[in-house]
């Protein structure tokens, strides 16, 4: 479980988050959605202790993130961020084994190099493995960091918009991987959105932010409506149910 | 692959070494081996010092053309150099012992290296700002030291002006068993690291989420930077831009980032260069002192050349 308590930030004197309290239990896809700025990336970077906590407590299965061992903390928690910046001259396989390195201190043993092939796999990316990452696609690249992330193995897993630069084919394809590890092996996963859609049709829960706060959450099904999504966005949206899926229509 | 480009590198290396060792012997062998082998060693540990503290500070900084010589740590080493000269007064500076001397001014360089540079990359300082701020460190403890120079009596002055030149003829051998040691727990630390200097590559977030504990990380890393640079201005003097040089071409000879392949491959073209370069200076050109000019000019210019090609990252 991630237990987020009483959590509030601050840049310089410009307020970011709120007084945020949030429990996401273990397993399952809990999508996070909002307009930009809401401060989507702010929380998943403190969940993830890749910035300082100011106020407020956030722990994962219990281990509090601010003083917990930043090496154990790794074999639990895996992060995708949102602008991840990659040296060059490195290969796509050496950046996925990258994931590893918690596990082994960067020594790869043969269980290593399995779970790196089967992330290889899983993410169409075999066929680029020796390419340097510079050499690829801006959604090439994408589908290697996020396959490093999976190499990682943790039991969390937090994405912040993994669907950036991918095509319909591989936004499909990584929604459906990660319905698969969070049903099949009781993964739980925190994945920033902006596809709506995609949040109602993968996602177990949705929290929606707005200006650092925590607006609305709750079932796909409650929260796809009307009036909180204009309470969110700030525009009509009408949303229809097809086959049982209900989806968003926001163009006109 | 790899491993067979860094399997030449080392074999050039080594050829470079015979060379140095057997070209033009003559008179008292003992006598000139012995000489040629301690000035071998000084460069050899100079080559090291230089080609790892500049690996090590370009991963760190995530960049290419920065290199601790750039962002004027040398300068701050014979900054150093002359605080002590001002504090002991030439006399008692010349008194001390070679060995706490030197000593006395690793830390020195360590702690004042350290604690400037820390909070620069602690706020992800751009790369641009980093080399304005490495030119003006530069310049500043360059103008310090001539000031204390000018505040010491000229005894003093000539004391510690004798050794803020680089000068791979006039290598201080007398430093040499201290500076061995040091060269030799420094590259020790800097294999053992490798792996963990591939995550600092990726930069701070990325190596905190893949359990590297970023501050201290990178503390021990600069300490260890600040060590090397020490060791190698302490030897030869400052120079600018050989460590540029020498990590830019073996990263294109072994075609890698990763840090098992680049800190040897860096270390051996470095000695490739020094060694084979004096070499080629002392027996083929005749004027062995004009190498360090020549390095320099080649490092300037691959300085140059990556600066355009934007190579930055
Ligand atoms: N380093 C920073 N300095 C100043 N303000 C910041 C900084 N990082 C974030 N902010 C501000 O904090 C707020 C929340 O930012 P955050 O990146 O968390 O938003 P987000 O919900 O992820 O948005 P997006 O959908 O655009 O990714 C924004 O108003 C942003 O301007
Ligand atoms: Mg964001």
């Amino acid at each position: 479980m991630i237990q987020v308590e009483n959590v509030s930030l601050k840049h310089r004197s410009t307020p970011i988050l709120h007084d945020i309290s949030l429990e996401i239990p273990k397993g399952g896809i809990t999508a996070l959605i909002g307009p930009n700025g809401a401060g989507k990336s702010s929380l998943l970077s403190l969940i993830a202790r890749l910035q300082p906590l100011q106020v407020g407590k956030i722990s994962i299965e219990g281990f509090p993130v601010d003083t917990t061992p930043n090496r154990d903390l790794a074999k639990i928690i895996a992060i995708l961020r949102q602008d991840s910046i990659v040296t060059s001259r490195l290969r796509v396989r050496e950046l996925v084994g990258f994931g590893r390195f918690p596990h082994g201190r960067g020594r790869l043993t043969a269980e290593d190099q399995a779970i790196i092939d089967q992330s290889l796999q899983q993410f169409d990316l075999t066929d680029l493995a020796d390419r340097f990452i510079e050499t690829l696609s801006g959604g090439q690249r994408q589908r290697a960091l996020v396959a490093m992330a999976f190499a990682q193995g943790t039991d969390y897993l937090l994405l912040d918009e993994p669907l950036n630069n991918l095509d319909m084919y591989f936004a499909r394809e990584l929604m459906r991987s990660l319905r698969k590890i969070a049903d099949g092996k009781g993964k739980t996963v925190v994945i920033v959105l902006h596809d709506i859609n995609q949040a109602g049709f993968y996602a177990d829960r949705i929290v929606a932010m707005k200006t650092g706060r925590v607006v609305a959450d709750g079932a796909p099904s409650e929260l796809l409506t009307p009036e909180t999504l204009h309470a969110i966005f700030g525009f009509e949206m009408r949303v229809e149910t097809i086959d049982g899926i209900p989806m968003v229509v926001h163009l006109r | 692959m790899r491993d067979r480009r860094l399997l030449c590198l080392g074999a050039a290396a080594l050829v470079c070494i015979a060379a140095y060792m057997s070209i033009g012997l003559r008179g008292n062998l003992g006598f000139v081996l012995t000489l040629r082998a301690t000035k071998l060693a000084a460069l050899i540990q100079v080559s090291v010092s230089i080609a790892i503290s500049t690996v090590i500070f370009q991963t760190v900084t995530n960049n290419r053309i920065l290199t601790p010589a750039i962002m004027g740590l040398d300068a701050l080493y014979l900054f150093g150099q002359m605080l002590l000269v001002f504090l002991f007064g030439g006399v008692g500076y010349a008194a001390l012992d070679p060995q706490i001397k030197f000593g006395g001014e690793v830390l020195l360089l360590m702690g004042l290296a350290t604690s400037l540079l820390l909070p620069m990359l602690r706020h992800r300082t751009d790369m641009g700002l980093m080399l304005l701020a490495g030119v003006i460190f530069g310049v500043f403890f360059r103008s310090l030291q001539s000031l204390l120079a000018r505040l010491v009596d000229p005894n003093d002055f000539a004391v510690a002006q004798s050794m803020s030149f680089a000068n791979f003829n006039n290598v201080r051998t007398d430093l040499l068993i201290f500076a061995t040691i040091l060269t030799a727990i420094a590259a020790v630390i800097a294999w053992r690291a490798r792996h963990v200097l591939d995550i600092v590559a990726l930069g701070a977030d990325s190596a905190i989420g893949l359990g590297v504990t970023w501050t201290r990380t990178v503390t021990g890393l600069l300490l260890l930077v600040s060590a090397l640079v020490a060791v190698s201005t302490a030897l030869v003097g400052p120079i600018a831009f050989f460590g540029l040089l020498v990590v830019a071409a073996a990263e294109r000879i072994v075609d890698s980032r990763r840090h098992a392949i680049l800190v040897p491959a860096a270390a051996l073209t470095a000695v490739i260069i020094l060694v084979g370069g004096q070499t080629l200076f002392q027996h083929g050109l005749g004027n062995s002192s004009t190498l360090g000019v020549v390095i320099e000019f080649a490092g300037g210019l691959a300085f140059l050349i990556l600066l355009f090609l934007g190579s930055r990252r």
